[in-house]
């Protein structure tokens, strides 16, 4: 089997961003970028399936600008046999990535695709589901936990109300939540390794997708700031001004 | 003028309260008529419950045994073929609609807005990225229908009682897949109040060390009649279940009173509480991040301020 992965570059969770004070975008210059923190799981759990004889083969996507290279080359170098570059100047939106990532999978015909279940830049938790409705397939977004036996998969997923599990039928597309596993470090001969490997280069126009970016940022402006309050020197100081605000 | 469908979340024959939320960010919208769309295998009193809601013109039920659990790849055919003649469907932007929404737009071809957190307009609304770090404004193409997640710590509960709409039975003609089964839910259901929609919140973090010491956070919640919440680090340590994370890829609260103990404020675990009314940080480094965001902050070690606090409660 072979599973298809989502690797996709943001700004690294670290960084605080800065809104532009022309609110045209946030700071990208110079800002340290990395592979989305759920990403990294996905890949991880694919790896792990191959390792255990699950998966044969792992195969890393990224879909954006050329000097994705780099990020890719990571990817490999965790250990995904082989990349796709999908070419774009231009940041695609979920609905978009969604169609690209379906020619792929119409292409590579993989027995699993791993995405994470939100990129922490734009946060919009879609391209996963938005797959699996327009291949048809099932979905297991939020996955704590996968197993996968005889064509199935049994998910357990991180639901508002506990630990949902659900089982669904192979091929289909699972989502990482954060506590799926805990991605292995790269290690610096891997990083020799990676060189060798192949990335395909697709340019995102040579696929005939429908472009899906229907939103328009048209502002961006920085979060509401809460004031910094006033520091207590005891518990009974604390009730007390709890209690003087009605909160108690 | 805009038609708007809202999607209701339920569990266990119960309307979730972030469906009356979802009513309030349709509401803002001024559409003509806010629908309500019940996708359950036993749709009377979840319907009933429905159309009480301040705001609802009617309540469309569509009652069938493979309704019976969420599964997003049983319902959204279902929504996408309701949707039909709706400008807007909105689903609060929970584990249940974030699931769902991206399924039914794709099914529609359209792209979503996730996690509206104000509405400016038919088509303009608000939204965080970057862990709330950024607020965008971004406008979706009125060619299409609006698919949206609400984020529910921004909307009030529409109120209940006054309304009572009519409740009309749908006749959908969708096939459902059987590729997905539920197999289970694990639920840490206790008698303490809801995370999501509790007034007060005591929550703790990786400061409170153990499974065992998660005790004074539960005593301290019981004694205040609190909802129980947990850091990211937390609930990794497995101290707590994975439903009581708050943060970015937990629950998004606004409680009025929120107790951040042993918590350290990285910027993952305060775009869950931005719209707590009061935040109250009890950590020993006096330099947390935790104390920029709180009200009211006290230094010191939790396990000797804990019965202090107790005792003078
Ligand atoms: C520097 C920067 C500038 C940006 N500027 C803009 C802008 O001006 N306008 C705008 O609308 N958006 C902008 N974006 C956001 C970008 O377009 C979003 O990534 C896009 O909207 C998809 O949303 P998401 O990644 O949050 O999707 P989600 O649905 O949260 O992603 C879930 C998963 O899908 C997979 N996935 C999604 N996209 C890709 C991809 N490209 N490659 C590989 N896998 C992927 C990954 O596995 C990911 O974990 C910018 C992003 C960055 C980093
Ligand atoms: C992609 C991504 C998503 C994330 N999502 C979330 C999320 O949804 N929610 C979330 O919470 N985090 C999230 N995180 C993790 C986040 O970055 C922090 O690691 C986490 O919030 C830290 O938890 P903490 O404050 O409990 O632990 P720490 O940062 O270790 O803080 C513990 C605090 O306890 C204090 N302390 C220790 N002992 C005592 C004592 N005896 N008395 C009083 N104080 C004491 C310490 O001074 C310290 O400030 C995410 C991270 C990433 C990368």
């Amino acid at each position: 089997m072979k599973i298809l992965v989502g690797y996709k570059r943001v700004v690294d969770y670290n960084v605080r961003i800065q809104v532009k004070p022309d609110g045209t975008g946030v700071v990208t210059d110079g800002v340290k970028l990395s592979a989305n923190p759920f990403d990294d799981i996905a890949l991880e759990e694919a790896l792990r399936l191959r390792e255990k004889g699950v998966a044969t083969e792992v195969v890393v996507v990224g879909i954006g600008p050329a000097d994705l290279t780099a990020h890719l080359r990571n990817g490999l170098a965790m250990g995904a046999n082989r990349a796709i570059h999908v070419t774009t100047a231009d940041a695609v939106q979920p609905l978009t990535a969604a169609r690209v990532l379906l020619k792929l999978v119409e292409k590579e015909q993989p027995g699993l695709v791993l995405l994470g279940k939100q990129a922490i830049d734009d946060d919009a938790n879609q391209t996963g589901q938005m797959l699996a409705a327009l291949w048809d397939r099932p979905q297991a977004t939020f996955a704590s936990k996968v197993e996968i036996a005889d064509g199935k998969a049994t998910v357990t997923r991180e639901v508002d109300a506990g630990l949902e599990t659900i089982e669904v039928d192979l091929p289909a597309v699972v989502t990482s939540d954060l506590r799926l596993n805990e991605p292995r470090f790269i290690k610096l001969p891997d990083i020799m390794k990676a060189k060798s490997k192949p990335i395909d280069v697709v340019e995102l126009a040579s696929l005939g997708v429908d472009s899906g970016d229907h939103l328009k940022t048209t502002h961006y402006a920085a979060p509401a700031k809460r004031s910094k309050g006033v520091m207590v020197k005891d518990a009974a100081e604390l009730v007390a001004a709890l209690k003087q605000k009605g909160l108690l | 003028m805009s038609k708007i469908l809202v999607i209701a979340e339920h569990l266990d024959g119960k309307l979730n309260p972030a469906t009356a939320r979802a009513v309030s960010a349709a509401q803002a919208v001024k559409p003509a008529a806010i629908d309500v769309l019940v996708l359950a295998d036993n749709v009377a009193a979840l319907a009933a419950e429905a159309a009480k809601i301040d705001g609802v013109s009617r309540v469309l039920t569509v009652e069938r045994a493979e309704n019976a659990h969420p599964l997003a790849a049983v319902l959204a055919p279902q929504v996408a073929k309701a949707a039909a003649g709706y400008s807007h469907v909105f689903a609060p932007s929970t584990t249940f609609g974030k699931d769902l929404a991206p399924r039914v737009a794709a099914l529609l071809g359209v792209a979503q807005v996730s996690d509206v957190m104000s509405v400016e307009g038919a088509h303009t609304f608000k939204r965080p990225i970057y862990a709330g770090n950024a607020i965008v404004t971004v406008e979706a193409d009125p060619a299409y229908t609006v698919v949206a997640t609400i984020r529910t710590a921004s909307w009030p509960v529409a109120a209940s009682g006054a309304n009572s709409a009519p409740v009309e039975a749908l006749a959908l003609d969708v096939a459902l897949p059987s590729h997905t089964r539920y197999l289970g839910l694990q639920s840490g259901k206790s008698d303490r109040p809801d995370l999501q929609s509790a007034s007060k919140v005591v929550s703790g973090g990786r400061g409170v060390g153990s499974k065992e010491n998660f005790d004074v956070i539960f005593k301290l919640a019981d004694k205040l009649g609190a909802a129980v919440g947990a850091s990211r680090a937390a609930v990794d340590a497995g101290y707590v279940p994975s439903d009581l994370q708050v943060g970015q890829t937990g629950k998004i609260i606004a409680p009025e009173l929120y107790m951040a103990i042993g918590i350290s404020g990285a910027i993952q675990h305060l775009t869950g509480i931005k719209d707590a009314g009061t935040i109250v940080a009890i950590n020993k480094d006096a330099e947390a991040p935790i104390f920029e965001v709180a009200d009211f902050g006290l230094v010191g070690d939790l396990f000797k301020l804990i019965p202090e606090l107790e005792q003078v409660l």
